[in-house]
């Protein structure tokens, strides 16, 4: 790909300065080797040092560079640029407080996350090595354990805007899965009993916005069915 | 008032496989009543009455009419919970849902017995 011009249409908001947000135009000229969106956002800093996102990996590990993209959840380090409709429109998740431009206050988020317990719980004194488990048993937590917490998915989830304080979220139901999966957890009961609630869980309707935007490709709405049949079979 | 993350109301799972199991009921209990209808001879009130006089009819709409009361009572407070925020207006809505939802119940009922 040679050099190339993008248009973008970026959400602009300074608490200290403006009195409310706006889209600002602004347009970039994209070298050769530009080829994610996050390339053409560091261009575009570079530009006006007053654009404010968050980065760090820019290879899709750290889930610091979710945004909204023309419409849609993703990670700016995974997006390709030319794969986009211009003006390409930048706006920050949805539903989080915006701190400045495309960063969002994620407290909501992470104290949904630490609800459910996010670590092994297991009594049983530690053995000398580690704590076994059968190929069939690790399997199991293939698509679980990948989540990056980049709340793609929690953003995407009208439940999640509608009821942030009470809904855990697709994210924090994946990853509270992923524990209740793990043979070597021992607060199954106790995971289950924090969950069976009408709010806490019971607020996903399987909209499944949360599988359309994953970058990870993760299936949360899956993780949310295998957790209501396991409800249903120490119910029943 | 504190600002704490309040869990453990158990009935999301009940409420929830419930509303499942009414589903079920009600999209069979439509079916076989479509099809019983064929078997009716005329639709007039004579046929019609003598239908709901029916034991395995009256059973079966009892049935129903509760299944939709159910269905309709976790599906409307899904709404209030979903959108309406003060906890003492939310409780308000339930309230005036429930008691609609039993009115209709009863109301329902004494239409089709007293055919």
């Amino acid at each position: 790909m040679s050099k190339r011009t993008v248009q973008f249409k970026i959400y602009r908001y300074d608490p200290d300065k403006d009195a409310a947000p706006y889209l600002q135009d602004i347009s970039v000229e994209l070298e050769a080797s530009d080829k994610k969106l996050l390339d053409a956002l560091v261009r575009l800093k570079a530009k006006d040092d007053s654009l404010s996102f968050r980065r760090s990996c820019r290879e899709g590990v750290c889930g610091s560079d979710a945004m909204n993209i023309n419409g849609k959840n993703g990670l700016a380090c995974l997006t390709d640029v030319d794969s986009l409709a211009q003006p390409v429109t930048l706006r920050p998740l949805p539903g989080l407080p915006v701190i400045r431009d495309l960063i969002v206050d994620m407290t909501q988020f992470f104290k949904q996350y630490h609800s459910i317990k996010p670590y092994l719980i297991n009594e049983d004194h530690p053995p000398e090595r580690e704590r076994l488990q059968s190929p069939e048993e690790r399997e199991e937590l293939n698509g679980l354990y990948e989540c990056i917490l980049c709340a793609c998915c929690s953003t995407a989830c009208p439940s999640f805007w509608w009821n942030p304080d009470k809904f855990v979220g697709p994210s924090g139901l994946l990853n509270a899965y992923r524990f209740i999966a793990d043979t070597r957890d021992q607060a199954t009961n106790e995971r289950l009993d924090n969950l069976e609630d009408p709010y806490r869980l019971f607020r996903c309707h399987t909209i499944m916005n949360c599988v359309d935007v994953c970058p990870k490709s993760l299936n949360p709405t899956k993780a949310i069915g295998k957790i209501k049949d396991l409800m249903i079979r120490r119910a029943v | 008032m504190v600002k704490r993350i309040i869990v453990g109301a158990h009935y999301g799972l009940r409420d929830w496989l419930v509303q499942r199991v009414t589903a079920i009921y009600m999209a069979l209990f439509t079916l076989v009543f479509a099809i019983s209808l064929f078997w009716l001879g005329g639709f007039n009130y004579h046929n019609w009455a003598a239908f709901w006089a029916c034991p395995a009819t009256q059973f079966s709409g009892f049935l129903f009419v509760l299944s939709v009361i159910y269905h309709a009572w976790v599906g409307v407070r899904d709404i209030w919970m979903d959108y309406v925020k003060p906890d003492g207006l939310r409780l308000a809505l339930h309230l005036v849902t429930l008691f609609l939802l039993i009115g209709y119940a009863g109301w329902a009922v004494r239409i089709l017995w007293r055919l």
